[in-house]
């Protein structure tokens, strides 16, 4: 049977994990290799790392920093940030991703999504979406979180996927940092349109709130958070071990499955 | 040594950095004389099966690959890799394989039962169907990383391993020296390490 995953997600700057509360005030956690390792032993079932560098410049500095990620953690690794084109894609491919998440880029240029598709694959590439209620609609922000595209959430999802996207993240930028709960009205609404996988992003506090998000919304396939697990608010074994009593199903280490 | 096959589809650096992180020295090579000179023989590959089958033989890997299987040399095939040893494909079009299993790979969607999601991506544990050395340090249930939309239609005697999605998921296939995955094992934590290991001993 297959298992929900947990996904811790790394914003990687300089060569440094950040995390923005609301996508404003950034703080400098830790270094990122070290925190790959120690994600993988607690039992994180896929990383994903998002490029906030500013410059062209820096790029080789976070493929770097991939590269030496990928050689000490063997489980899969997706990659954001900047994906504009199909060499983006080569690029951090190359270092070790094993799917790619594009977001601003593929607003401005969705055939992105079709020609990366037809070239690595629908599981490679990822649609990411910040999404904002604005009268009473879903609405796509691009420029994370910044610009209002206009565009209709769920229209995007289904076009998205139509265009070959083979996983979609749905990050609600109302929810996000607020720490009270998982955007579920939204996740509902985009799981019921499209039949790719689904990862929620933005809104995770506590154990429980993953329990709900779960529970609520079984079309979901994934919890992704930063906060929470880079402050030990709430660790991942702990969340899996709680997870599994709620009666759903996880990856818990092979020592508590034998246990 | 052990062969990693490069015919340009899919990502070679995660499987060549695990077996480097197991200690196992690795080749990533197009050349037949080297897979014929190397110890195992690894094929791996995202992507399309006609497309990667056409790839393959465009370099005459096809053939190398089938001499390797002939002479007994251990043969792992990853995810689309796995996919390829069959028979026949059935991804956009009817596609020949290499043939080493008998076997059709078939689209999962009209065989799943409606509440599933495509394509299955995630972990997912594995039930040994047969001994086989290759799982010699694989438990009953421990879980490996899937993607794919795609499955292999084959008899039970081929089935190793399997998971359930909806469907019976052939997760380890083999006949003789011949083996393949349709999960990553270079993707798959530590149990994934354990499998790598294991074929490399064989």
């Amino acid at each position: 049977m297959i298992t929900k995953r947990i996904i811790p997600c790394l914003d990687v700057r300089n060569g440094r994990v950040v995390k923005g509360v609301n996508f404003e005030g950034i703080r400098d956690v830790a270094d990122p290799v070290e925190m790959a390792r120690f994600y993988n032993e607690s039992g994180a079932d896929e990383l994903v790392f998002y490029d906030i560098t500013a410059s062209y410049e820096d790029r080789s500095i976070f493929t770097g920093v991939l590269k030496r990620v990928a050689s000490q953690v063997f489980i899969p690794l997706t990659v954001g940030g900047g994906i504009a084109s199909v060499e983006d894609f080569d690029r951090v491919l190359k270092c070790g991703a094993d799917k790619v998440s594009v977001n601003s880029g593929a607003l401005k240029n969705p055939a992105l999504i079709e020609e990366a598709a037809k070239k690595y694959g629908n599981q490679c590439v990822v649609l990411s979406m910040d999404v904002k209620r604005v009268d009473g609609q879903f609405r796509v922000f691009a420029k994370g979180g910044r610009v209002d595209t206009g565009l209709d959430a769920l229209e995007w999802a289904v076009r998205g996927v139509a265009l070959g996207a083979g996983e979609i993240v749905v990050n609600s930028i109302d929810t996000d940092g607020v720490r009270k709960g998982f955007d579920l009205p939204l996740l509902e609404a985009i799981a019921e349109r499209v039949s790719v996988p689904i990862v929620a992003s933005g809104g995770a506090g506590s154990k429980e709130h993953f329990a709900e998000l779960f529970a609520k919304v079984p079309a979901v396939d994934a919890g992704l958070a930063a906060g929470i697990f880079h402050e030990k608010l709430v660790t991942i074994p702990e969340l899996k071990r709680y997870l599994a009593a709620q009666g759903i199903s996880v990856r818990l280490p092979a020592r508590e499955e034998n246990a | 040594m052990i062969a990693i096959i490069n015919y340009g589809v899919g990502n070679l650096y995660s499987l060549q950095c695990s077996l480097a992180y197991l200690g196992l020295p690795s080749q990533i090579t197009s050349d037949a004389a080297e897979i014929e000179r190397a110890d195992q023989v690894i094929l791996p590959g995202v992507g399309a099966f006609g497309d990667a089958a056409e790839k393959l033989a465009a370099l005459g890997l096809d053939r190398a690959v089938q001499t390797a299987a002939a002479a007994g040399k251990p043969l792992l095939g990853i995810c689309l890799g796995m996919q390829l040893l069959f028979e026949t494909g059935l991804e956009y079009g009817v596609h020949k394989g290499l043939g080493l299993l008998p076997g059709v790979v078939s689209p999962m969607e009209p065989d799943l039962p409606s509440p599933l999601r495509l394509p299955q991506i995630g972990w997912n544990a594995l039930r040994i169907r047969k001994e086989t050395p290759l799982l010699r340090y694989v438990s009953e249930g421990e879980f490996v990383y899937y993607v794919h939309s795609y499955y292999a239609k084959t008899g039970p005697a081929y089935i190793l391993a399997d998971s359930e999605y909806g469907v019976q998921v052939p997760g380890v296939v083999g006949r003789g020296n011949v083996f393949g995955c349709q999960f990553h094992p270079e993707k798959s934590g530590d149990v994934g390490l354990r499998i790598l290991k294991a074929f490399a001993e064989l």
